[in-house]
């Protein structure tokens, strides 16, 4: 290790800074797809135990290795692409649609010292790269050249952009409260007990936020752009192999940067629930703990709810969520401007 | 006014939807009623219709006498009789097929024989590995007669009230 690092610094400046950020990149991303591919086995075992059964259990010890065998099985098929196909696009997709899942992880802090990169629009950049998320998901319906990917693809993006607005106002919510758009300063301004997350100033944010997360990522009740009964699997039926494998890992890593957002911006992030003068357990602790609680949301709400009717999404989204994060945005701006009970919404 | 007002709150607090999570949270922790098959197994009936066997009488003799009231019962024209007179003057099958393709297991063939010769078994766990292995031989189906006389004998006994 020392020799290792005496040789690093006989290196010039611009390969030791960028041997260390690829060393971080690879410190984020080797656990976040270890916890994608752990998140499926979490999620059929969970299922399972609500529909009272006990989901997969052979591979491995109690089914431990099956995100394994199934990563494995994916592999070794073939990707096949269809005739009609644009195959540019349509290996392109996949590659789109899994990047911003994975880039928007760069900002965001994990601990009051962990962040690779302190970005000072961190929100925006956030905002910007899940947005990105849907070019993935309509080029693949587009490359397809099927009716049914098509289809999937349609209602995909609608559903994205409707949810998009609902969720970029609940985000306004939490910038008027931190006064920053800096993840690390907004996480840092939930310090002190829970009572100080913006858990309960932002409820009805909160939830429009977590609500409108489950339909960015088109999980249950909001998964019509997959739909199996009229759709069969929705944008990427044409996929096989790795390719539809790239897609399902970029689901569930956008799932859990939801969650972390989720964690960071409502529920105080790495910080305990209660203040007390040691640390117990170490902040990056707290904060993948309450990520995971999120999490279990997810999976719970598809073991849950039915699909909703796709113009009830569409309802929920333009007709519901958009008025009710305009008013609460409009009763923050009121009391931190007007009244001398701004303090409520810090 | 009150049931518009009651109704509002209970929509915008999600008050079904945490109903829902409750129900579904609660059989989280019920006991889990998977059979895992291999290891464990579902009971079967004395009446299940599995693979088929030709039986043969305490003797050795085989019960078949080729009247063929099988073949001309089954549904699904699956069995293929041909017979001869033999030595000792008895009627007796030369050849015995059944195309487990076309069989539908539904157990016409056993309830037709009046010697209790052709029976299905319980075994429901058989493949084949090539083809033309679906049609079995009057020798194959005494064989699984031979080996599961037993338990065939035990499964008709259980029946036999029923009847």
């Amino acid at each position: 290790m020392d020799l290792l690092l005496t040789m690093m610094q006989s290196w010039p400046d611009w390969v030791q800074v960028a041997l260390i950020s690829v060393a971080k990149i690879l410190l984020i991303l080797i656990p976040l797809l270890l916890a994608v591919a752990y998140t499926t086995y979490a999620e059929r075992k969970l299922i399972g135990y609500m529909q009272v059964r006990i989901g997969p259990n052979r591979v491995g010890p109690r089914g431990w290795l099956q995100p394994i065998a199934d990563a494995l099985k994916l592999l070794t098929k073939e990707i096949i692409i269809p005739t009609n196909a644009n195959r540019y696009l349509f290996l392109m997709a996949p590659v789109l649609s899994i990047t911003p899942a994975l880039a928007a992880w760069a900002v965001i802090p994990f601990s009051d010292t962990a962040v690779l990169s302190q970005v000072d629009a961190g929100l925006l950049y956030i905002l910007a790269l899940t947005s990105l998320g849907v070019y993935g998901v309509i080029i693949a319906g587009w490359a397809s050249n099927s009716k049914y990917a098509f289809l999937g693809a349609m209602r995909s993006a609608a559903q994205i952009v409707a949810y998009e607005i609902a969720m970029g106002f609940a985000l306004v919510g939490v910038l008027m409260a931190a006064g920053s758009l800096n993840l690390g300063e907004i996480a840092a301004g939930q310090a002190g007990g829970f009572l100080h997350w913006y858990l309960w100033p932002l409820f009805p944010l909160f939830l429009v936020y977590f609500i409108s997360g489950v339909a960015e990522t088109n999980r249950a009740p909001f998964d019509v752009a997959e739909g199996e009964s009229e759709l069969v699997a929705g944008f990427h039926v044409e996929y096989s192999g790795m390719a539809f494998a790239v897609f399902f890992m970029a689901e569930y890593a956008n799932i859990i940067l939801i969650s972390a957002l989720t964690t960071l911006m409502f529920l105080g992030a790495w910080h305990a629930p209660v203040q007390t003068s040691f640390t117990l357990v170490p902040p990056l602790f707290w904060f993948l703990g309450k990520t995971a609680f999120v999490l279990f949301f997810f999976l719970w709400f598809r073991a849950t709810f039915p699909r909703y009717r796709y113009d009830q999404i569409m309802r929920l989204g333009w007709k519901v969520f958009i008025p009710i994060t305009l008013v609460w945005i409009a009763v923050v701006g009121f009391f931190i401007f007007f009244t001398p009970f701004g303090h409520w919404f810090h | 006014m009150n049931a518009r007002v009651k109704r509002l709150f209970q929509s915008f607090l999600l008050w079904e939807l945490l109903k829902g999570l409750r129900l579904t949270g609660r059989h989280m922790f019920v006991r889990k009623v998977t059979v895992q098959y291999p290891e464990e197994r579902a009971p079967k009936s004395p009446r299940f219709r599995g693979l088929h066997a030709l039986r043969r009488y305490p003797n050795g003799e085989e019960r078949c006498i080729a009247c063929k009231l099988c073949e001309a019962v089954c549904p699904a024209a699956a069995i293929t009789i041909e017979s001869e007179e033999r030595a000792d003057g008895t009627r007796r099958t030369t050849r015995y097929d059944i195309d487990l393709f076309k069989c539908i297991y539904c157990g016409f063939c056993e309830e037709a024989c009046p010697v209790d010769s052709i029976v299905e078994t319980h075994i429901h766990e058989f493949h084949f590995e090539n083809r033309n292995e679906n049609v079995i031989s009057k020798e194959e189906l005494l064989a699984i007669g031979d080996k599961y006389e037993a338990e065939i004998a035990a499964a008709r006994a259980a029946d036999a009230p029923y009847r």
